[in-house]
């Protein structure tokens, strides 16, 4: 665990890892604290395995599929018809296909990453990932409202029908904070604050087990059990907030799309 | 701004780093990797996947379709089939009742052409008989009158005298006709 490399503590006293560990050393050059990071090498090793699996999942393209080949199209179906058409609907949904495919499982690795010994390193645990994901999302959204409505799309967007006049001079400033300012925002930061937050949970146990474990109290070395069975639990859900997250990053984005693209009917 | 940020994140580990500030680095090699990630997914991942869901969609439809005209066929051919064994079952009938009405006919002819060789060989016979009654009439006639001539003779060759003896003659001569008789049948 990483924690486990962490410098021993004071038997007295004990302090929690915070943010600050939250930065490993660079691998290029070994041990500095600007470069090539293990999040970077971790990133890279995403695209090329994801890469690989479907690639190979898919190449074969018999009628009657392996058990790779049905993996692969499990999985691609799962993004392609129970995010994407059932969200975009079943007539332009296709063409965003790739885009949420990319994403649920390019977020989908890079967060399993946290759970996997050794890696234990989700990569959207530090936010600038998330800041690019959520921003290609963003361009991606306002350019598919604009293309679908021209200019006319921020005032489609921005301008909810049916409202009495004397109430929209508070309910447009609202919708374009909501919509234009603070959802950019929330979707990075939902990913990358769940990530982190699960990370630092790992860091914690792992080095409070070990301080407790460092005691020389019995009853103190005995509660470390306690916290490894806590440590266990908060895995397991950490697990589960993975997978949740990438659906959720991509579910968000195809709502973000469909919104877009029927601007006129809502 | 940029060189803020770049200074934050290279401070790292070493000072109190605020979490929500990017390191630049980091952001362009997700971007990079999600880009090229991207690409192949438009490239190469959809289109096979799509590409296999299509030709397995079409198989199952042409399947369905292949289904449906096998099924069409059948049924024609059943149909076809009734229709033959109806035809059948009529030409057999047609054929039995002319067969019986040939076999009635047949027995009729029959009938009468027996009737007719009967009736033939009855006349005949009855010509033969006829005639060989005549023959038997006509020979018994003149072998009589030989008889009666040559019994006369004898008689009137013997004396007369006595009626012992004209007994005796006869019986000869009666005995004499039955060896010649049986001589003649043999």
């Amino acid at each position: 665990m990483i924690a486990l490399a962490l410098p021993a503590q004071d038997s007295g006293t004990f302090t929690p890892p915070g943010i600050d560990q939250m930065h490993l050393p660079a691998i290029l050059p070994w041990g500095a604290s600007d470069g090539f990071s293990k999040q970077m090498l971790l990133v890279i090793l995403s695209v090329v395995l994801i890469a690989t699996f479907f690639i190979l999942a898919a190449r074969k393209q018999q009628l009657v599929p392996g058990k790779l080949q049905f993996a692969g199209e499990m999985a691609y179906g799962f993004v392609r018809n129970s995010i994407a058409k059932d969200i975009i609907g079943g007539r332009d949904f296709m063409k965003f296909v790739p885009l949420l495919f990319s994403l649920f499982f390019f977020i989908l690795v890079n967060n399993i990453y946290g759970a996997i010994p050794v890696i234990q390193l989700p990569s959207f645990s530090h936010v600038g990932g998330a800041y690019v994901l959520a921003a290609v999302v963003y361009v991606t959204w306002i350019g598919i409202g604009i293309k679908k409505n021209g200019l006319k799309y921020f005032k489609l967007a921005t301008v909810p029908s049916g409202v009495p006049w004397y109430i929209l001079p508070i309910v447009v400033p609202i919708e374009i904070i909501s919509n234009f300012m603070v959802r950019p925002v929330t979707h990075s930061l939902r990913l990358f604050a769940t990530m982190m937050a699960g990370h630092l949970i790992v860091m914690i146990a792992g080095s409070g087990i070990e301080f407790l474990v460092m005691q020389e109290n019995v009853l103190l070395k005995g509660a470390s059990v306690l916290v490894l069975v806590g440590a266990v639990a908060m895995y397991m859900l950490e697990a589960l907030i993975m997978v949740l997250q990438a659906y959720v990053f991509t579910l968000l984005t195809a709502i973000y799309i469909e919104g877009a693209l029927h601007a006129d009917s809502h | 701004m940029n060189q803020q940020i770049i200074s934050a994140a290279a401070q790292g580990a070493a000072e109190s780093a605020n979490p929500l500030v990017p390191n630049p680095w980091e952001m362009g090699v997700v971007l990079a990797g999600f880009a090229v990630l991207f690409y192949i997914v438009v490239k190469f991942v959809v289109p096979m996947f799509e590409k296999t869901f299509a030709e397995r969609a079409e198989a199952i439809e042409g399947g369905i379709a292949k289904a449906e005209k096998a099924q069409a066929e059948a049924s024609a051919a059943l149909e076809e089939y009734k229709q033959q064994l109806h035809d059948a079952r009529a030409e057999a009938n047609r054929i039995r009742e002319e067969a019986r009405a040939e076999g009635a006919q047949i027995l009729a002819e029959l009938k009468t052409k027996a009737a007719a060789e009967s009736a033939r060989i009855t006349e005949q016979a009855h010509a033969q008989i006829e005639s060989e009654r005549q023959a038997a009439v006509v020979s018994l006639r003149s072998e009589v009158g030989t008889l009666a001539t040559t019994l006369a003779e004898r008689i009137v060759g013997e004396s007369l005298s006595d009626d012992e003896r004209a007994a005796r003659v006869v019986d000869r001569f009666l005995a004499d006709l039955e060896t010649q008789s049986a001589g003649a049948a043999k």
